[in-house]
């Protein structure tokens, strides 16, 4: 698997780490303008480490659904094209805003990702959807914004198990996502995001013809 | 092709006053909105369209954040003062069956736990199922009373973590609602937080009638009443001052800061250590 253009590994006190090339968010390491992406603190990160087959290039529109804080969309911004970062919780949304401020082509949006009629009207049609949100029915969240997918786009998903049922086991949890998510989109790769984050299953899909 | 519109639509591109338009705009469907900008003469090029996508939705986001943060803490004041008026109603009628109940039943007893036990009772006449009746809704009463606290104890750390994680959910929503709402309580004085729910008490001491409280509501936490009383006044004048600046870091920055309550529970300490060396 390669990394996207402007994402490379870097060496972070002799460890060896994601990077991508941005301002600083708030006390990450940060070493000759290159910021550490924490795979623990970063489900797209984990992907990455995980070998995902994640098609990105870099240099793309994204559509980022669940953009919390702004951890990952900030690495994302980085060294995608202009970045969309949907978020509903008002409190993440403050840091988020901050991130955004300190780039040219991130707009934040406080919306909510199961209602992309909201937003339709600001989010131009994207070649990437990365998709992290902690709610029940991720995978009809993903069915609603697949319109905002270009026909060869790609989404990547961390599915949540413990969203969905906190009895369940996963396994069987990802298995139900996986066929609801396919009436919409075929899977190009899937792994779990262990050890970075324990129960997440990472999904790459693109929009089914 | 789609009829829907784009946000910036009526926006003046000098002013990019868009905050309703991308707040409660809509449309069924993207297009290719920059091309459709440009070509409405909205924007110059592609650059000028994003650099004006990017004030306008950094904008419109900063005031819809406040927006939703500042109703939100009004609904905690509400679940507040919901959650004492069912105690407070739920408390006064258990008296009142009480009294009646004790006469009907031939035991006495009070409080809530006695008008549950009147509700098992098998009534045998209009009145006595006026009794029972009058008893459930204590139990109803007090029943909502602990889901409100329930929810006041989930919903308190979204609103105000450090404060919440400090005082504990329900005195941090108590002390939001006795000020009125986060905002002022992040703007008073920490002499005035510690005081707060003593309002009797400080204008009777204002009037000349009576010592200066030493503690209101925080009196509920454990490091006021668990401290002897000697050093009580010290050790709330600490919870206070800290319980404040809990606030205003929620209030303005909304970050976690644990070392908040490092440096309170290392002062508490101090104060209490002070009495037993005496």
């Amino acid at each position: 698997m390669s990394l996207p253009e402007g994402v490379q590994r870097r060496s972070f006190d002799g460890r060896e780490s994601l990077a991508t090339r941005g301002p600083q968010v708030s006390e990450e390491s940060i070493v000759d303008g290159w910021r550490r992406w924490d795979p623990d603190r970063s489900k797209v990160g984990a992907m990455f480490e995980d070998g995902l087959e994640h098609g990105l290039e870099g240099g793309e529109r994204v559509l980022y659904l669940g953009a919390a804080s702004g951890t990952t969309v900030s690495h994302i911004a980085d060294f995608a094209g202009p970045t969309y970062a949907v978020e509903f919780a008002p409190r993440p949304t403050r840091d988020l805003i901050e991130v955004a401020a300190d780039r040219d082509r991130l707009f934040p949006l406080l919306k909510d990702a199961r209602k992309p009629e909201t937003y339709a009207h600001v989010v131009e049609p994207v070649e990437v959807l990365v998709q992290d949100v902690a709610t029940r029915g991720q995978a009809e969240v993903a069915l609603a914004n697949r319109q905002f997918l270009e026909p060869d786009g790609h989404l990547l998903m961390a599915i949540k198990a413990r969203s969905e049922d906190v009895t369940a086991d996963p396994e069987s949890v990802f298995e139900g996502v996986c066929e609801t998510l396919s009436s919409g989109y075929e899977i190009l790769d899937r792994g779990r995001l262990e050890p970075y984050h324990d129960d997440h299953l990472g999904v790459v899909a693109t929009p089914r013809q | 092709m789609t009829t829907d519109t784009g946000w910036f639509e009526g926006v003046d591109p000098e002013v990019l006053d868009a905050r309703d338009a991308i707040e409660d705009g809509t449309a069924e469907s993207p297009a290719a909105w920059p091309d459709r900008a440009i070509a409405s003469g909205f924007a110059s090029d592609a650059d000028d369209y994003y650099d004006k996508l990017r004030e306008a939705t950094i904008e419109t986001a900063r005031e819809a954040v406040a927006q939703r943060e500042r109703a939100d803490d009004q609904q905690l004041v509400h679940a507040v003062r919901a959650m004492d008026d069912c105690e407070r109603t739920a408390n006064e009628l258990a008296e009142r069956v009480a009294e009646w109940g004790g006469s009907r039943v031939g035991k006495s007893g009070g409080g809530v736990a006695f008008a549950r036990e009147i509700t098992e009772h098998e009534p045998d006449s209009d009145l006595d199922e006026q009794l029972r009746a009058l008893a459930e809704q204590v139990v109803d009463l007090d029943e909502r009373a602990t889901e409100l606290r329930a929810s006041i104890e989930r919903f308190t750390p979204e609103v105000a973590p450090n404060l919440s994680s400090m005082a504990g959910p329900v005195l941090a929503a108590r002390l939001i609602a006795l000020s009125g709402g986060l905002k002022q309580l992040a703007r008073s004085t920490s002499g005035t937080v510690q005081v707060l729910g003593a309002e009797d008490a400080l204008f009777a001491h204002l009037r000349g009638d009576a010592p200066s409280p030493k503690h209101g509501v925080i009196y509920t936490h454990e490091y006021v009443r668990g401290t002897d009383p000697e050093h009580r006044g010290s050790a709330a004048r600490a919870l206070a001052g800290k319980l404040t600046l809990a606030a205003r870091v929620d209030h303005y920055s909304g970050e976690r800061r644990p070392e908040l309550e490092a440096e309170l529970d290392d002062r508490v300490a101090t104060i209490r250590a002070r009495g037993e060396d005496e």
